[in-house]
């Protein structure tokens, strides 16, 4: 951006957190050692559902180097239940299957043993017998009548079902000129980090406190812990001091950090329990929403949106963690950037055969972006309007801000065309449409893909309420502490692990700002659980917003503490101090100053130069809370939810081999306005990574099972992840809207490039085959679907 | 993902080897490369009681011209295979197929007898053998064995080696002055294994197409020739288009399956594309000189 | 069976002898016994390149490798890249670029790329991207690290610097 206003906010500062990951002194769960530190291996089910008649560990128990052998009758016993997200007393989740396994890879016991390799050899001397059934891998056969049922204390295997109605939507459909209708099948996929769940767990004794390394982004960790152990929260200390590696929403890990913290507690031995590649995939819980859509959009004549029904079918898996409340989010954006007048929103969470789904970047809304962008394409193909043209005509414009949505939500600012226009300037849009005309008359199938999106930032979980009532959430903290030593020296301490945001470096730029002294001043530490600084890791593009408001609310308290103590050394009123450049001196230049090193060895040392009323010492802890937030959703279920409201375009150019099937991207151009970006290459970084992800999503990755619900994506050579060959270079643009809710105008930005990929990259797919008669209805894009499309096509 | 508790042995001659294999009974593994073998270990597929490393036996990993032949050491290493001005000259197709094979790390430490030997039907080097009639030379407890390509592959994953048999060495026909040859391949990502992939050779004289074969992976239980194909384009005027214009072609040759990333459907209709491209291009490159002559 | 055997393996320069069953990895080698844990563990089948270590001088997978086979030879790790508090030209630009987010892939990253630029010291961008296309990042979409490879690279030439980090073997 041209000229901010600011020191250090928008400037590329060195990443601080860089240095530690580039010279290999990461240090990620794996690598903690503790002497005598046992390792953990789990024997998983070959069985997608199945009963176990008997289960027999006592041969394992013998081998070389094991220590403990468990079952799950071993949890059921000496443990609660993981806390599930849905009001559903009757599924009853344990990190052991008890009686029944519910998906192939389910652990039904776990050996305690010297080594990771020793306890897998112990795994082969249990003995299990099982007793087949009829598995489910699809959601709308689990909910025919007669399908079998995952549990059958709870009687189905719908685990949720709901419906809204904002507006007048059956008379706005009365109304309209035009019904897109469409049924739209998003698969499963995920974030699938390089770095698998781990959790490093060791009574420690002598402090008589569980000590827990986990690599996750959990919120609420200690509390889970404590519910499944029947344990004190305040003797259960999750280390924050961590580096994670990669977690995109879906390292929750709840039911491998209750085994290890179990097992733990039981043996009162350190071990820990890493996951490998094929537990992480069949059974890590990790994979993200996994839906059938059935959309219908009401236009009128000229294009404009009237009115959106959406339903949907959600495949949760086996056991309800946080996953199935992705279903929800997307009321917070119901509409996206469009004004749509009213919305019908249904849906049911069904249990499968497949492990858990778990939160996936941007928590649901990827998939319900993908189903309004596509909504857009088809208006325009029916209405025989430009695709760029449906979505300029139905964008909310700037002057209409703050503006309210059909679901409560009031989007905070934005301007939206200005952004589509860069995104077109950029990508030289009509440069491109001759090109394609061009191409076209040559034979090539060349696609311009188009979609917008909305981005909510900051994390407001109150929706939760909608799915479970009993679920009132309406405060989601994130607090910081500063501290400032007798040297004047600045210290913060924050509550969470390092997920790769680089927020260490985005906290000494605030600090930096404030306190007007240069960034690499500044530490940074990660404090533990029991340090009490209320945290909610990273999730729903908060930290900007959260984390900044946190570390900028207590700088603030601490430099107006020592304005107080600079005024009184003074002799003047505090209101007429200012700080800047390291000193303390009335705000008209007059007589002398007091250096910041001075104020602070006074704080600490010398109460008699201290104003009489003051408490000691400098160390202010400030707890953020969500702008617009502490509300739960009205009887209507209407709400305000997420604060900052981040948008974006994509305009990716592909071509299409309609030989192949392959899809080849020839350009992708992306713009966005996320407020002011506190640092531009973490900023640029996460889109990339974003759009990265969703093109992932796109054309290359599912989770696959087979009909009897076998999973045949256990590896990275049935899950595709893609590499630099893969995903093209990508040119993007930025526009500026400061966000009205923080005071350097930010807004969150760490989800929206996977948010608007998947879409754009299915436009451009779709366009390049529009001629060939293809519509696009599917993700991954795989070449093998297209060449079926491209068939089915032609034969129409 | 920690493999069973085997135990190693890295014998300094063949016959050694064959010895530690022998005594094993069935039990041993042979590892060249273990690009392959590594995963299978580690996810405890393969369960041997004994690993037998090759590596350390002089004189495998040599590549060499004998008599109109370019021999390979069975130890021979993809990248070397890929680069070697031996290979590229007198097997340029060969060449070419080493380079498709997975990533610069994996070409480093994979070896072409290792990869011939576990013979997954999708692998791209014994497609280029194939193509180019190889011959491949064992030793084992009974002495030397030789087969022809053709003769080799049996199947998925399974070969014409018996127990205690080592794939000690290559031999390829030296390319000829009117030989052109090509290799196509579609995979979901550079570098993964092919859904299909094709590999020619031919000889054109005289505008006249005297000699080809075709190998094609991916699509068969193992790397097979596309016979019907080849009868078709053999000693005729070229029209490589055949291919696709008659689809039963390809069908008596070909069975390909479905799996997470292609359908049977997918796999046929691509191969035919595959095979007109390559074709034309092997047909093209006739008279064309070879890398490093 | 499976009895343990003494192994030495030079690890940047510097001998390192383990007792080791022979399905070590060289991997859990480096990480376990070596003690040097910058090399990651990602998917212990060969595709996802974190683990990627030189050995002799060039690049593998140290999870599709084992100790024994590993025994008596050279290896490179990520913790050879620096000298002392001076970081190798790459380690300058990926940092420049910010070319990492939660630095799990880096190690495997950087040893690539290290390889690449010995190999081939002015590489295209298509160049950079095909030969990391062995090694995934889910973080980045690549795109900060292709500008920190070629960045290196450049500076690489204009210094003439030897990229060579590896101690002389």
């Amino acid at each position: 951006m041209a000229n901010p206003p600011y020191k250090w906010i928008s400037q590329r500062v060195r990443v601080r957190e860089d240095r530690r990951f580039l010279t290999g002194q990461g240090r990620y769960v794996g690598d903690i050692r503790l002497a005598g530190m046992l390792e953990v291996a789990v024997l998983a089910s070959p069985y997608a559902h199945a009963l176990i008649k008997s289960i027999d560990v006592e041969d394992a128990i013998k081998q070389p180097g094991v220590v403990l052998a468990i079952t799950g009758a071993d949890l059921a016993r000496d443990t609660d239940p993981i806390p599930q997200f849905l009001d559903l007393p009757r599924v009853r989740w344990y990190s052991l299957a008890t009686d029944r396994v519910r998906f192939a890879g389910e652990g039904v016991a776990a050996v305690v043993a010297t080594s990771r390799a020793a306890a897998e050899d112990a795994l082969d001397f249990i003995k299990v017998e099982y007793e087949p059934l009829p598995a489910l891998a699809d959601p709308e056969a689990a909910m025919a009548p007669g399908a079998p049922v995952l549990h059958p204390d709870h009687g189905s295997n719908i685990a949720w079902q709901g419906a809204w109605t904002w507006g007048d939507v059956d008379g706005d459909f009365r109304r309209a000129d035009r019904v897109v209708k469409t049924r739209l099948r998003w698969s499963r996929h995920s974030g699938v980090p390089l770095e698998t769940f781990g959790t490093v767990a060791a009574w420690n004794s002598r402090l008589e406190l569980l000590d827990v390394w986990a690599s996750h982004q959990a919120p609420a960790l200690s509390a889970q812990i404590s519910t499944v152990l029947r344990f004190p929260s305040n003797r259960i200390r999750i280390h924050a001091d961590l580096d994670v590696g990669g977690s995109y929403g879906a390292k929750r890990g709840q039911k491998q950090i209750a085994l290890t913290t179990y097992l733990a507690m039981r043996t009162r031995r350190p071990l820990r329990y890493l996951e490998d590649r094929l537990e992480n995939m069949a059974a890590g819980d990790g994979h993200g929403p996994d839906r059938v859509f059935d959309a219908e959009l009401a236009l009128s004549r000229t294009g404009e949106c009237l009115s959106l029904r959406l339903h949907t079918v959600d495949d949760v898996g086996a056991y309800v963690g946080r996953g199935p409340l992705q279903i929800a989010k997307c009321i917070t954006a119901i509409v996206g950037p469009y004004r749509i007048g009213s919305v019908r929103y249904s849906g049911l969470a069904v249990m499968t055969n497949k492990t858990n789904q778990n939160p996936y970047r941007g928590f649901g809304q990827s998939p319900h972006n993908f189903v309004l962008e596509r909504l857009m394409d088809m208006a325009a193909t029916e209405l025989g309007l430009d695709r760029v043209e449906i979505r300029r005509r139905n964008l909310i414009p700037p002057e209409a801000f703050p503006y309210l949505i059909p679901s409560g939500s009031r989007y905070d600012s934005g301007d939206y065309p200005a952004v589509l226009d860069k995104a077109l300037a950029l990508a030289a849009y009509p440069n491109l449409l001759r090109f394609q005309a061009e191409a076209r008359s040559q034979g090539r199938c060349i696609g311009i893909g188009i979609a917008a999106c909305i981005e909510p930032s900051g994390a407001n979980t109150a929706f939760f309420a909608l799915m479970n009532p009993k679920h009132k959430t309406s405060l989601v903290p994130e607090g910081a502490r500063v501290g400032v030593d007798s040297r004047g020296k600045i210290t913060v301490a924050i509550g969470f692990a390092s997920t790769g945001q680089s927020h260490e470096t985005m906290v000494s730029q605030v600090i930096a700002e404030v306190m007007d002294i240069a960034p690499e001043e500044v530490a940074v530490i990660r404090a533990d659980s029991l340090a009490g600084i209320p945290s909610v890791p990273p999730t729903g593009s908060r930290m900007s917003l959260m984390l900044s408001g946190a570390v900028l609310g207590a700088a603030q308290k601490i430099l107006a503490k020592m304005k107080r103590i600079a005024a009184h050394n003074l002799g003047v009123d505090p209101e007429t101090v200012e700080y800047a450049g390291g000193v303390f001196r009335r705000k008209d230049g007059s007589g002398a100053g007091l250096a910041f090193a001075e104020v602070a060895l006074i704080a600490h040392t010398r109460k008699h130069q201290m104003p009489p009323d003051m408490e000691g010492g400098l160390s202010e802890l400030y707890v953020m809370e969500v702008p617009g937030g502490g509300h739960l959703p009205d009887v209507a279920g209407r709400m305000q939810s997420y604060p900052a409201y981040t948008f974006s375009v994509h305009i990716p150019v592909v071509e299409v081999n309609p030989r192949t099937g392959e899809v080849r991207f020839l350009d992708y151009f992306a713009a966005h306005d996320c407020g002011t970006p506190i640092h531009p290459d973490i900023v640029e970084g996460m889109v990339y990574g974003g759009i990265a992800q969703g093109i992932g999503a796109a054309l290359f990755e599912k989770f696959v099972y087979a009909e009897d619900g076998q999973f045949l994506s256990s590896t990275f050579m049935d899950y595709l992840l893609p590499s630099a060959n893969e995903i093209p270079p990508i040119k993007m643009v930025e526009h500026v809207t400061p966000g009205p809710h923080h005071p350097f105008g930010a807004k969150g930005t760490a989800e929206g490039g996977y948010l608007t990929a998947p879409a754009a990259v299915a436009s451009a797919v779709e366009d390049a085959l529009s001629p060939l008669g293809v519509r696009v209805t599917e993700l991954p894009m795989t070449p093998a679907l297209l060449l079926a499309l491209i068939g089915n096509g032609r034969r129409r | 993902m920690k493999p069973v508790n085997f135990d190693y042995a890295a014998p300094e001659s063949v016959a050694d080897a064959i010895r530690l294999l022998v005594e094993a009974r069935g039990e041993a593994k042979i590892i060249a490369g273990g690009q392959s073998l590594l995963p299978l270990l580690n996810m405890r597929m393969a369960r041997p009681s004994l690993l037998v490393d090759l590596a350390r036996i002089p004189g495998l990993d040599e590549v060499r011209l004998s008599d109109g032949w370019l021999e390979i050491g069975a130890m021979t290493r993809h990248a070397v295979v890929e680069a070697h001005p031996l290979v590229r000259r007198h097997a340029p197709l060969l060449a070419a197929a080493a380079s498709f094979v997975a990533h610069h790390q994996v070409r480093n430490r994979g070896t072409i007898g290792g990869s011939t030997a576990h013979a997954d039907p999708a692998a791209e080097e014994p497609l280029a053998l194939l193509a180019l009639d190889s011959e491949l030379i064992a030793e084992g407890p009974d002495g030397a064995a030789k087969w022809p390509i053709g003769a080799f592959f049996r199947g998925p994953m399974t070969t014409a080696l018996a127990d205690a048999q080592v794939l000690v060495k290559l031999r390829v026909p030296c390319r000829g002055p009117s030989e052109g040859w090509a290799f196509r391949e579609i995979s979901r990502r550079r570098g993964d294994l092919a859904l299909a992939a094709v590999a020619v050779w031919l000889r054109r004289e005289d505008g006249i197409c005297r000699d080809l074969r075709v190998a094609l992976g991916g699509v068969a239980d193992r790397p097979v020739r596309a016979k019907a194909a080849e009868a078709a384009l053999r000693g005729c005027a070229w029209e490589p288009q055949i291919v696709d214009k008659t689809p039963a072609l390809l069908e008596a040759d070909i069975a390909p399956g479905s799996d997470v990333h292609a359908t049977a459907d997918y796999r046929r209709a691509v191969a035919r594309e595959l095979l007109v491209h390559a074709l034309n291009e092997a047909w093209e490159r006739v008279g064309e000189l070879s890398p490093h002559c | 069976m499976g009895k343990e055997r003494l192994v030495t393996i030079r690890v940047n320069g510097q001998p390192v002898e383990a007792q080791v069953e022979p399905r070590r990895s060289l991997l859990d080698f480096l990480r376990e016994d070596a003690g040097l844990t910058g090399t990651h563990t990602g998917c212990e089948h060969g595709i996802c390149g974190t683990c990627t270590v030189l050995v002799d001088g060039e690049a593998v997978r140290s999870c599709l490798m084992l100790a024994v086979q590993a025994n008596g030879r050279d290896v490179f790790t990520v913790e050879g890249l620096a000298r002392g508090e001076k970081l190798h030209p790459l380690q300058e630009s990926f940092w420049k670029h910010h070319a990492l987010q939660c630095g799990y892939c880096t190690p495997g990253m950087l040893i690539a790329a290290y390889d690449l630029l010995k190999r081939n010291p002015s590489p295209t961008e298509a160049q950079v991207r095909d030969a990391l296309a062995g090694n995934i990042c889910r973080c980045t979409g690549y795109v900060q690290i292709v500008e920190g490879v070629l960045e290196a690279a450049a500076n690489l030439r204009e210094k003439a610097e030897t990229p060579h980090g590896e101690p002389s073997v």
